[in-house]
């Protein structure tokens, strides 16, 4: 798969979720119908572009597409 | 004069332990005091918000700290945790309360000039708090401001060599014993073993792609002082395959009592004489020490390596000198299913650089893992759920007698097909000759 296609599928599927913000990386390579490793590189390049951001608790990390959801209007950082 | 009341606080401060409160409160004082003329760059309160937070937490029963957040450094996933306060009026100084993990250097050497730089930077842009360390091992940063951390990160990268630490889904900050540098029991090299994989492992360590988090431990010797076993999802244990090595005069040393056994350890309280037989062979696990003609004898056969002889009597006996580690898998704290210790899965590797033998087990557990572990899942309730043989498969490891954890209670044998020779199928003719329908 193309980067380019690979982001499409992931920004597609992360807008239907209407209710769900965040999302574990298992949820994106699910998306992406890749193994784990080779989901790993378009997801880390979509981080390093700005669409996907972390999210962490402290003992899990989540992803969601970057300045969606309650979390980034509640602590003002979008 | 404090900026809140903290009845409650103040009460942990009256045992006879030092409390974090009488920290928390030298150094609200401190800032409050600002003797050095620093240019705070978060609230000077910010430690006396600290104490009212804890103190209406405490009234209230619940925590008034909200659940994780979105804030980093660009491009790492871990590193720091998003804290943020939900009374922010009542308590401005915290509002925001972010900590970062800063990667403890292996077996936590430092130099004072290091230390003090490292104080210096997080009274400028942090709380002055600081917990050293964590459980995790690293060195830990207790709140800042978002506009801090970047800040921080440039400071910390450029200028003192050094990098954030793991947290969230991530290989976490791997941390070892003191080894080789100061402990004469070190199997191998603990510091350099988790130097190398800390480096080899930074897109794992700092980009998070795990079901959850991924530990790394590393002791020199059985002693464990990191608790690898018991903690870490893979634990690197020091051990040696030859026989433990005996000087039978020291031995008799200790028996004569010339020599304080436990290197001297204990010694606050009259035990009475030293009494081998008790103290040392009574209380091997395997039962494989003996005394003959006044020589100690160990069928290093049975002996299992758990230390406790070469730890009483550390003059007399001396690990042995084909060294090298195990590889436990799969510890974990109680969060969804009970504690669990570390199983064997290699019983002796060599620990010899590039560790290239290492790597591979590392890289399949993790391919294994990341393929099969449910989202939150460890690899220790991985391995209980889909048993111990599909790790072996998973790994390419051969099952070996040093596996079995206790003799089997199922009487069935499963048998996979692959495993039968010539398959499941059967020649029914060749079946008919012996048998009537
Ligand atoms: S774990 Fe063993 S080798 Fe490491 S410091 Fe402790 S006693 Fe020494
Ligand atoms: S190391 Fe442990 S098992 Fe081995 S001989 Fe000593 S006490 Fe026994």
């Amino acid at each position: 798969m193309e980067y380019e296609e690979a982001k499409e599928k992931i920004v597609a599927g992360l807008s239907k979720k209407k209710s769900k913000t965040k999302f574990y990386f298992n949820d994106l390579a699910k998306i992406l119908g890749e193994k784990p490793r080779a989901a790993k590189k378009f997801i880390t390049q979509m981080v390093q572009e700005e669409i996907l951001e972390y999210w962490s608790s402290g003992s899990t990390s989540l992803y969601g597409l970057k300045g969606v959801g309650k979390q980034a209007h509640a602590e003002h950082e979008d | 004069m404090a900026k809140h009341e903290t009845p409650l606080l103040d009460q942990l401060e009256s045992g006879p332990w030092p409390s974090f409160v009488s920290d928390l409160k030298q150094e609200a004082e401190a800032r409050a005091k600002n003797e050095k003329g620093i240019d705070y760059q978060i609230p000077v309160d910010v430690c006396d918000d600290l104490l009212g937070v804890l103190e209406l937490s405490f009234k209230h029963g619940r925590t008034h700290w909200k659940h994780g957040g979105i804030v980093g450094v660009f491009g790492y996933g871990g590193g720091v945790i998003g804290r943020y306060c939900d009374q922010p009026q009542m308590f401005p100084g915290v509002a925001h309360f972010h900590t970062m993990r800063v990667n403890q250097p292996a077996g936590k050497f430092y130099t004072t000039e290091y230390l003090k730089q490292l104080c210096d930077l997080w009274d400028l842009r942090g709380s002055g708090l600081t917990n050293m360390h964590g459980s995790t091992g690293d060195i830990i940063l207790l709140g800042t401001t978002t506009p801090q951390l970047e800040e921080i990160f440039f400071e910390l990268t450029h200028n003192m060599n050094q990098d954030l630490g793991g947290s969230g889904s991530n290989l976490r900050t791997p941390s070892d014993c003191v080894g080789q540098a100061r402990c004469e029991w070190s199997c191998y090299d603990t510091q350099a073993l988790c130097h190398d994989l800390t480096v080899e492992y930074q897109d794992e360590l700092h980009r998070p792609a795990f079901p959850y988090k991924f530990k790394f431990k590393f002791d020199g010797c059985p002693n464990c002082c990191v608790a690898s076993i018991a903690r870490a999802d893979i634990s690197f244990i020091g051990t040696w395959r030859d026989d433990i090595k005996i000087d039978q005069e020291a031995v008799a040393a200790y028996v004569g009592g010339e020599v304080p056994p436990n290197g001297g350890a204990h010694s606050g309280r009259d035990w009475g004489p030293f009494d081998i037989q008790k103290e040392v062979i009574g209380l091997c696990p395997t039962e494989c020490m003996w005394l003959e003609g006044g020589k100690l004898m160990i069928d290093d056969r049975e002996c299992t390596r758990c230390m406790h002889c070469i730890s009483v009597m550390p003059r007399a006996l001396r690990i042995g000198d084909d060294r090298g580690c195990s590889i436990l898998v799969g510890a974990k704290a109680p969060i969804l299913d009970g504690a669990q210790m570390g199983s064997l899965l290699v019983p002796f590797i060599k620990v010899e650089e590039p560790y290239d033998e290492i790597k591979e087990v590392i890289e399949s557990i993790w391919d294994y893992w990341m393929e099969e572990g449910k989202n939150r899942e460890r690899l220790g309730e991985l391995m209980k759920r889909q048993g111990f043989q599909r790790l072996l498969e998973m790994t390419n490891i051969k099952a070996a007698p040093q596996h079995v954890q206790e003799p089997r209670h199922n009487p069935y044998i499963f048998w996979k097909e692959e495993e039968v020779e010539g398959g499941f199928g059967r020649d029914v003719d060749e079946f008919r000759k012996h048998h009537q329908r």
